[in-house]
């Protein structure tokens, strides 16, 4: 998991891992089911080594993990309020897909309309799960906010397909 | 999935509008089975036929050619008589703008298409009012439409389409005017429609909606270009929509 979400997490207070991985259900919800709870503890104690977190209590560092309490050092502190105003956002990795096809096309190897047409139905099967997990979460919950901007991000990449496939049945049209 | 006769069944249906040069086959020879309980989408751009597909399955329009059958009945044949039965007792329908009788309060709008099917005033208030709780609205049903959300009245136009107990709801961009918040309101009503083994048609040009549904089918130009199941098989669950993950 990426350091800074588990910073941020700890910026409400001082807190042991469990609290953090309630946190992070809580945010998550259906979709936070695949996080690995030693992942975390993993990151915890990268973060300690690195400063940014430091053990609550001295003579606790002989504890067992989970009943650690974890708080941010000032670097830590600092560096949650860096990430805070970051304006960082996932690039969409389509070229990787946009060279397939291309690729495809020009060696013969694979119809790109097949490929795109594969890929659309894998797209609709993933729609279709995080349009589930919305129907059968609470209104407004944090975790329905999330799935409905997956929803919006696989939309647009439906669409993109689908101009995809246009473009790829006039090419062959016009071949 | 039930392996019975289909619900509805359409053999290269067609539907033409205008004369020569200025023929425009709307529905192209489609063939079709829609099972029973299943719950179909059929999603394309607007203007590729897919409203008129639906207008064609639920009697509102008559088609060019082909042949059009519900549960077991070929209707394109039918006397305009016998057609408009099937609309009212067969069919159910919900529309974008909802198509509510803004004069009459949610209740009413229910027992009209009940009173026009033949059912006794006091057996279509009893409906009206189990209905109006099934979609949660039992406190509202004394509210005209106009003081009703967008949302709220897209569930009384659904249940107004149950109203008869039909075989089939047709639903045309049944969440178009709805925000984020209603979309699921109404998913979540389709679910338990779906459960209950209701037949459902929902065309839209909305993938999140299209999504939902067990089949999916693409249509362009009044022909259809793709079908996709979207039942079974599943992806790598739902920690895999997104990449908190290493």
């Amino acid at each position: 998991m990426q350091q800074e979400v588990v910073l941020a997490m700890l910026a409400k207070e001082p807190s042991q891992g469990y609290q953090l991985r309630a946190r992070l259900d809580q945010a998550l919800g259906p979709l936070g089911e695949g996080l690995n709870a030693g992942h975390l503890y993993v990151t915890l104690g990268r973060l300690e080594k690195a400063g940014l977190v430091a053990l609550e209590g001295a003579e606790v560092s002989s504890a067992r993990s989970e009943r650690k309490v974890y708080q941010l050092t000032p670097a830590g502190a600092e560096r949650v309020a860096e990430w805070l105003s970051e304006v960082s956002w996932p690039k969409p990795d389509l070229a990787e897909f946009h060279l397939k096809l291309i690729a495809a096309a020009q060696a013969g190897l694979a119809d790109p309309i097949g490929i795109v047409n594969a890929q659309r139905r894998e797209l609709l099967r993933r729609l279709r799960e995080a349009q589930q997990a919305a129907v059968d979460e609470p209104d407004r919950s944090d975790a329905a906010l999330l799935l409905e901007g997956i929803a919006l991000r696989l939309q647009a990449d439906l669409r993109w397909l689908e101009a995809c496939e246009q473009t790829w049945t006039e090419r062959r049209r016009t071949r | 999935m039930t392996t019975d006769s289909p619900i509805a069944r359409a053999c290269a249906l067609r539907k033409d509008y205008g004369k020569n040069e200025s023929l425009v086959r709307a529905v192209d020879g489609v063939d079709l089975d829609i099972a029973q309980g299943e719950t179909l989408a059929v999603m394309g751009p607007s203007g590729c036929g897919k409203s008129t597909l639906l207008h064609l399955l639920g009697g509102l329009d008559r088609p060019s050619g082909g042949e059009l059958w519900l549960h077991g009945k070929r209707i394109d044949l039918m006397s305009e008589r016998a057609l408009a039965q099937v609309r009212h007792r067969d069919v159910g329908f919900v529309f974008q703008a909802f198509h509510l009788m803004d004069e009459l309060t949610a209740r009413e709008n229910l027992e009209l298409p009940m009173l026009l099917a033949g059912r006794s005033p006091r057996a279509a208030r009893r409906r009206a009012a189990d209905l109006l709780e099934q979609v949660g609205l039992a406190d509202r049903s004394a509210h005209l439409p106009s003081a009703l959300s967008g949302g709220q009245r897209q569930r009384v136009a659904v249940a107004r389409a149950l109203a008869n107990e039909p075989l089939l709801i047709l639903a045309d961009e049944p969440t178009g005017n709805l925000d984020s918040a209603a979309t699921l309101e109404i998913l979540r009503l389709f679910k338990r429609l779906h459960a209950a083994g209701q037949t459902l048609v929902i065309v839209t040009h909305d993938e999140r909606i299209a999504a939902t549904a067990d089949r999916l089918i693409s249509m362009r130009d009044g022909v259809f270009v793709d079908e996709t199941r979207l039942t079974g098989g599943t992806g790598g669950g739902l920690s895999a929509l997104i990449g908190l993950e290493g």
